[in-house]
């Protein structure tokens, strides 16, 4: 079968998966959600000062349950053996961890996008700003997933991953926090955010391009266990 | 290989064998730790009684002697520990990857002295021991991404394994530096305004780049001195079992 | 009569935890030939499959497809591998398990309805794996090398938790396929009979 009809059952069948185990599924969207409702409690709810730091509030959240959500991208297939059978096909792995990597965004960054302008709403962001915020998760959060899949890559054999994935994925997701927490609050003073923004598609492309290389590479390491 | 000359070649061949490395740099090693002092001691006499004091900053500024070259050492070794990993990768020669996991602590130890002094520095100049400044948030990033490497390494236990995951993550980190660089830079301007760079300045007096250049070197020199001595120790402790190391034991 | 296949092993060493498990390994398999390991456990079978996957780096030596190293997609479009763990997604049917299976190779002899009357599942097809009994789901494991195309079979341990009648389906399904100018390398606790089958044997210390 041609490499395309590969990439489209592997996104199918890790839809299907996500479906059949919806619950497991829900946490890192309820995480995003219930970190940010943490900031008012902790901060004291001053409409002045969240509506300043909504768009850092938001995007740190993003990243943080970005981060916890990137266990279950490889750890399944792993335990189970199914990513042997993955790396033993004669297409690229690359490609395959590419469509791993697309299902993985539908299912755990899609999600945060769509519910973000409820909480643009509690955190008080200006109305001018939430189009902008949606457009950074969009072109961001698929950028957290492609560069974390080399840290999962790199963890995924190893008993004790979960500290040493945030270490290592956290130090390069920050262009991205910086890019898009920037234009939102930017646009929230009605500046021009295009820069940011063509910036933010520059990274995703190049990421799309480079993050599944090193990925594949990291994966055949970790079986080398 | 058609482009390097055959005696280099031959020179690189040898050293990738991990008996003649071991020997070699047996005898190399007191001579790059003389250097290393000599050097170290005229880069100093010149910087703190030579030069003249800045007429800002007084003589405060004279941590830059210290500060500038450890913050350049922190990023030359981030690059080599990236080109030794990609070589350890592309063509399985085991002393590359030595040489890589051997730099990323001595790397990380100049990141942290480059920190350490920048905050010493900033008391006096800015009042305040920690400022977001471009260039020290990035070189707190550049720490945690030393940090990031040496947990892998320390996380896995087969150490061949581990030489190729922190290959790969060298080479992630090499190619994002720059953008995070820049991101930070950028951000930085944004929100600060530009403050008074400590390292560009329009120009600077030869008396003072003279003990800084030759800093520089000097710290090149302590990199390979300590470079060298821990990848002894890991290359002994990884050919514990053959012949070659136990020959050198009896 | 086709191309003889082979798989040629020269000089292979693996060391594992400061430990030498084999040294100097060679042998050649060749199409219609079946090479079964036998050692205890930890004499490096397992490993030694891993290496003819290429999960594994030898620490010395090289393994030859047809005379080409095997880090290369010729030689995983003619090779199998069902190893310890499964591979199969106890969250998905049977049906969707084996249609993951061929759109990751290439579609073999038998459709997924033969697959599944070979190996004694036929009407599972909807079923969750995880309703299986083991040896039902090593079964299915085991019908992913009839439904892609593929000479090599590389197999550990293939009859765990497999039942007497289990192990006798197998075993005829790899008479059959050696038999089609097919190869199989195995370890294997069970004591194997392959009927008429050029079977070599290494041990491994």
């Amino acid at each position: 079968m041609s490499l395309s009809n590969a990439f489209i059952a592997i996104i199918r069948r890790d839809l299907v998966l996500a479906y059949r185990r919806r619950a497991e599924v829900a946490n890192p969207l309820l995480f995003f959600v219930l970190v940010i409702t943490l900031f008012p409690l902790g901060l004291g709810a001053q409409t002045k000062l969240l509506q300043a730091m909504a768009p850092g509030i938001i995007w740190i959240a993003a990243l943080l349950a970005a981060m916890l959500s990137l266990d279950s991208l490889f750890r399944s297939d792993f335990d189970d053996g199914s990513l042997e059978q993955f790396i033993l096909s004669p297409h690229p792995l690359s490609v395959l961890i590419l469509a791993k990597i697309v299902a993985h965004w539908l299912v755990t960054g899609l999600p945060l996008l769509l519910i973000s302008p409820l909480l643009a709403i509690f955190l008080g962001m200006p109305e001018q700003s939430v189009p902008v915020l949606l457009w950074t998760l969009l072109l961001g959060t698929p950028v957290l997933s492609l560069i974390g899949s080399i840290g999962v890559a790199l963890t995924v054999g190893l008993r004790r991953g979960g500290m040493i994935l945030a270490l290592l994925v956290l130090p390069l997701y920050i262009p991205v926090l910086i890019f898009a927490g920037n234009a939102v609050e930017m646009a929230g003073s009605g500046l021009p955010v295009g820069a940011q923004l063509n910036i933010l598609a520059a990274i995703l492309f190049a990421a799309l391009v480079l993050a599944p290389l090193p990925a594949a590479a990291a994966l055949k390491m970790s079986m080398n266990g | 290989m058609f482009l390097i000359p055959d005696s280099v070649g031959r020179f690189f061949h040898r050293m990738a064998s991990p008996p003649h490395f071991y020997t070699f740099t047996g005898r190399l090693l007191p001579w790059l730790t003389a250097i290393f002092i000599i050097l170290t001691a005229v880069g100093l006499y010149g910087g703190l009684f030579l030069a003249p004091a800045d007429y800002q900053q007084g003589d405060s500024y004279r941590i830059i002697y210290i500060h500038v070259p450890s913050a350049w050492m922190s990023l030359f070794i981030y690059v080599v520990m990236a080109v030794a990993g990609a070589i350890g990768l592309v063509w399985r020669i085991k002393l590359a990857e030595i040489v890589m996991i051997s730099s990323a602590t001595v790397g990380a130890g100049f990141t942290f002295i480059a920190l350490l002094t920048g905050s010493l520095w900033g008391k006096p100049m800015w009042g305040t021991w920690w400022v977001w400044d471009a260039r020290l948030t990035s070189e707190l990033i550049l720490l945690f991404l030393y940090l990031g490497v040496i947990a892998l390494y320390g996380a896995i236990d087969d150490k061949r394994t581990a030489s190729r995951a922190v290959a790969i993550l060298a080479i992630v980190g090499v190619v994002n530096i720059p953008i995070i660089h820049y991101s930070v830079e950028w951000w930085n301007t944004l929100h600060q305004g530009p403050t008074v760079s400590k390292i560009d300045k329009p120009s600077i007096h030869v008396s003072m780049l003279i003990p800084l250049l030759t800093m520089a070197v000097a710290f090149k020199f302590y990199y390979l001195v300590a470079m060298l001595q821990r990848a002894r120790t890991e290359l002994i402790q990884r050919e514990r079992n053959s012949q070659w190391v136990k020959g050198l034991i009896e | 009569m086709e191309r003889l296949l082979s798989l040629e092993v020269k000089n292979l060493c693996c060391i594992r935890d400061d430990r030498v498990l084999f040294d100097n390994l060679s042998f050649n398999v060749f199409s219609g030939q079946a090479l079964l390991l036998e050692g205890q456990n930890g004499s490096g079978k397992s490993s030694l499959l891993k290496i003819l996957c290429g999960f594994r780096e030898p620490d010395a030596g090289e393994v030859l497809w047809c005379g080409v190293e095997i880090n290369n997609g010729t030689f995983f479009e003619q090779m199998a591998y069902v190893g310890h763990l499964d591979g199969v997604k106890k969250e998905l049917t049977v049906l969707e398990n084996l249609k993951i299976a061929t759109a990751l190779g290439k579609p073999g002899h038998y459709s997924i309805e033969e697959t599944l009357e070979k190996v004694y599942l036929s009407g599972y097809d909807d079923v969750l794996v995880q309703s299986l009994s083991a040896g039902q789901k090593r079964r299915l494991s085991l019908a992913r090398l009839l439904i892609t195309d593929n000479k090599l079979w590389i197999l550990d341990e293939p009859f765990t938790s497999l039942d007497k009648e289990g192990i006798a389906i197998f075993e005829a399904l790899m008479v059959d396929h050696i038999a089609r100018e097919g190869m199989v390398v195995l370890t294997s606790h069970h004591d194997i009979t392959l009927h008429g089958i050029d079977v070599q044997t290494i041990r491994l210390a």
